[in-house]
């Protein structure tokens, strides 16, 4: 049996590596993404490790909740993102100022 | 070193190394590929971990419709990628500086921590023994009668993204010639043709 921070550390580290890629594709909203996709994976390392370490399947349930989300906003933004490039022709984040915000 | 350490290390090194990789190519159809990568190794790393229904959702949802969704955007736009990464060493300080503090945070944290003595008996849904239920049917058991109400609020998130995903892009265009089927079953012969006796030699 694998102690339980062997998987919390790895969990820390791709939850890491999602906001480091956050600021390192500041201009490429696919890969800040795929970022978030990183990080929503590392969520769910740590539900499951949990829930195998104290026995109880509630966390399991969470991750199914959780990928759902996940996929949902995945392909939300993508749908933004193809409908913005029609308008725009660029995928640039500083670009996007459309609405002055 | 048992064959589970061995397994563990080498899903967790292929995870975090290809998850360096989504961040950092230069190519984003790379990224992708790296992205469907870790994935698979996250998914093993479950299986390891004995809960092999999340492992194959991961496998399913992540790998068969969310990057092949990421894939497919990739590929329809038109989009200069190399503009897209300039500026990439001025960001990467602060990127880097910012991640390693994070990961001392998080370091501190997963050193430090231990289960609450009282935690044993606050289990919400105890985990029956593997020999009577296997994961599936466990999580299926409570999935389906006390996670009822969270089960079928997930399916109406993805109804509204699956609807959203669909208004937002689908578009009417005036400028292509389309089959209107309505308006050829409503044409009668009487109005679509005439007959017109031609006298010999004359023409019209």
């Amino acid at each position: 049996m694998i102690p339980v921070e062997y998987y919390l550390t790895v969990a820390a580290l791709l939850f890491v590596i999602g906001i480091f890629g956050i600021f390192l594709n500041r201009k490429n909203v696919i890969v800040i993404l795929m970022s978030i996709e990183l990080m929503l994976l590392a969520v769910n390392i740590n539900f499951v490790a949990f829930s195998t370490h104290l026995n109880d399947l509630a966390g399991q349930v969470f991750t199914l909740f959780i990928l759902t989300v996940a996929a949902a906003e995945a392909a939300i933004g993508l749908a933004i993102l193809v409908c913005f490039f029609r308008v725009r022709g660029t995928i640039a984040v500083e670009d996007i100022n459309v609405m002055k915000g | 070193m048992t064959v589970t350490l061995f397994a563990f290390y080498l899903f967790s090194i292929t995870a975090v190394m290809s998850a360096l990789f989504v961040v950092v190519a230069r190519n984003p159809v790379h990224s992708v590929l790296w992205l469907i990568l870790t994935f698979f190794s996250a998914a093993s790393m479950f299986v390891l971990m004995g809960a092999e229904f999340v492992a194959m959702l991961l496998a399913i949802v992540y790998v068969g419709a969310v990057a092949v969704l990421f894939l497919f955007v990739v590929m329809m736009l038109d989009v200069d990628f190399v503009e897209l990464k300039s500026g990439m060493q001025k960001y990467f300080l602060i990127g880097s500086s910012i991640g390693l503090v994070l990961l001392m945070e998080l370091g501190l944290v997963i050193s430090h921590w231990k289960v609450a003595p009282e935690a044993g008996s606050l289990l919400q849904s105890p985990t029956p023994s593997i020999d009577e239920t296997h994961n599936t049917l466990a999580l299926g058991q409570i999935l389906y009668s006390d996670y009822i109400y969270l089960f079928q609020i997930a399916g109406l998130i993805l109804l509204t993204a699956m609807i959203g995903a669909i208004v937002l892009t689908l578009r009417h265009r005036t400028d292509v010639k389309r089959q209107n089927v309505v308006d050829q079953m409503q044409r009668d012969p009487a109005d679509a043709m005439e007959v017109i006796t031609v006298k010999s030699g004359q023409g019209l």
